[in-house]
């Protein structure tokens, strides 16, 4: 199967300021709300998103921070070898803001219950959505739904879903694409 | 890399310098951990880890201790002052004897050499070195290390003196053994007769005066006199000792830099390090408490990553 791109990088910016204007409609002036980027693919999305607030929706004030769920997964000891941690970059307190997580791809639902529980060491927030860009819906494990989502996809258990970044792979888009194809 | 090459840890000998960075990052990770409102993840929930101190300690038990109940592992403790090992029973049998209640890693401090090494060849379960006699002393290493990387950015090119009691010291060996790996330049510094007469073969330079040693590094690691371990007279007085080779303001002030200065604990204040040094600016030591705690847990939790889920 040929990779299907799902998002160009035109279409990628379209969706992530209508994801914007989501957010500005319930959290308003952001006063009491955090952007948490889920590591490691989620952060490049939340700074997407809070650079757009404060660029183009002149959003002066957002807090954001950087969230590794990697202790909290349910299949340590599961793999060949131990999940490596990425970094968690979170200067402030949770406690009674509005949280609105934020990853790139929406699969089982593991890794957002795993970015719930690692949430909370930070406090306990007064509300907390999830955003994501791509939603693989039908797939889910866990009863995990999103509050905003970029696009909704059919797709089954053997494809990926590959989100591309400029500061990362050097262009934007999104793909989908069969494991066998890429092995 | 993402995982270790080894199953135990013995010793910082039998580490490649890719699992040595892999420990060091991953602590990385847990000091942020450790200093969050909640300072507790739940990785090692189904693991339970048994600490067996056949020798005293407070920092390193502690220590360990710590780093266990902030990965949620089920911590069970021993003392040899206070068990059975009183009434005759051996090692192997105490260990056989812990490891039946459904223990996964076992943490020993022992004061035989090689005692960890042992117990990894006969009995089923991860083993941690917390010190074994004179030979290793692995976790105080790593965590020296990453206190020196933190500070000065790498350990590559850097140089560290270790001054004191060498010949007695498991924490000078291990440490010899994890600064070279990372590229560090390593010299000892103490009386001849404290300094193993073959150290030279490990590649490490000897020093017997210590204003010259100190010019030489970047840090200074200073180590204690082991008096328990030391059953002849190898110094006159613990005095003259000091004056030769105690760390003072004084010749702190007479070099031409500035140093770091660390200690792996229990200090004898006024012997091998005055109190004015010890809590000075430049002393790293209480960073290396806190330290000590994140690059356990990493230890920690790369091993029991390693240990197969019973399905």
């Amino acid at each position: 199967m040929k990779p299907i791109e799902l998002l160009n990088s035109q279409q990628l910016s379209v969706t992530i300021t209508r994801l914007c204007h989501e957010l500005m409609e319930n959290h308003g002036d952001f006063s009491r709300t955090a952007i948490i980027g889920l590591q490691p693919r989620g952060i490049y999305l939340a700074d997407r998103i809070v650079k757009e607030l404060k660029e183009r929706k002149g959003i002066n004030h957002i807090r954001s921070g950087k969230l590794d769920i990697t202790f909290y997964r349910d299949d340590f000891r599961r793999k060949a070898e131990p999940p490596i941690p990425s970094e968690t970059e979170l200067d402030f307190e949770l406690e009674d803001l509005n949280v609105v997580l934020i990853d790139d791809v929406l699969f089982t639902g593991r890794t957002i219950r795993a970015g719930l529980d690692a949430m909370l060491a930070f406090g306990r927030p007064r509300k907390v959505e999830l955003l994501v860009l791509i939603d693989r819906r039908f797939s889910r494990q866990l009863p995990v739904q999103p509050d905003y989502t970029g696009k909704m996809v059919d797709t089954i258990a053997s494809e990926r879903v590959a989100v591309d970044w400029l500061e990362t792979e050097g262009k934007d888009r999104v793909t989908l694409f069969s494991i066998e194809d890429k092995a | 890399m993402s995982s270790l090459s080894v199953e135990h840890l013995l010793g910082i000998k039998y580490l490649q310098r890719e699992d040595i960075e892999l420990i060091l990052t991953t602590a990385d990770n847990f000091k942020e951990v450790i200093n969050r409102p909640i300072k507790k993840v739940p990785s090692l929930r189904d693991i339970t880890i048994a600490n067996l101190f056949f020798e005293n300690s407070t920092r390193t038990k502690l220590s360990f201790e710590l780093a266990e109940k902030r990965l949620s592992a089920d911590v069970i403790n021993f003392a040899s002052s206070n068990s059975s090992v009183k009434k005759g029973e051996t090692l192997i049998d105490t260990v056989n004897n812990i490891l039946a209640m459904k223990v996964d890693m076992v943490v020993i401090r022992h004061p035989n050499p090689g005692a960890a090494h042992f117990l990894s060849q006969h009995v089923d379960a991860q083993i941690v070195n917390a010190g074994d006699g004179t030979h290793e002393h692995p976790t105080q290493a790593l965590l020296d290390a990453f206190t020196i990387r933190e500070k000065l950015g790498t350990l590559k090119g850097k140089r560290v003196v270790i001054v004191g009691d060498i010949l007695h010291s498991r924490v000078a060996l291990s440490n010899i053994f994890c600064l070279q790996k990372l590229g560090a330049e390593v010299m000892v510094c103490g009386p001849t007769t404290l300094i193993p007469k073959h150290i030279h073969s490990l590649g490490v330079k000897v020093e017997h005066n210590l204003r010259r040693a100190l010019q030489w590094c970047d840090v200074a690691n200073m180590l204690r006199i082991q008096l328990e371990r030391q059953e002849l007279a190898y110094f006159p007085t613990l005095r003259e000792y000091s004056m030769l080779f105690g760390l003072t303001k004084d010749i702190l002030d007479s070099l031409d830099k500035e140093i770091l200065i660390m200690h792996p604990g229990p200090i004898n204040r006024g012997v091998e390090i005055s109190s004015e040094v010890a809590d000075g600016a430049h002393s790293l030591i209480l960073q290396q408490v806190e330290n000590g705690v994140a690059v356990r847990m990493a230890v920690l939790y790369l091993l029991a990553g390693k240990i197969e889920r019973q399905s």
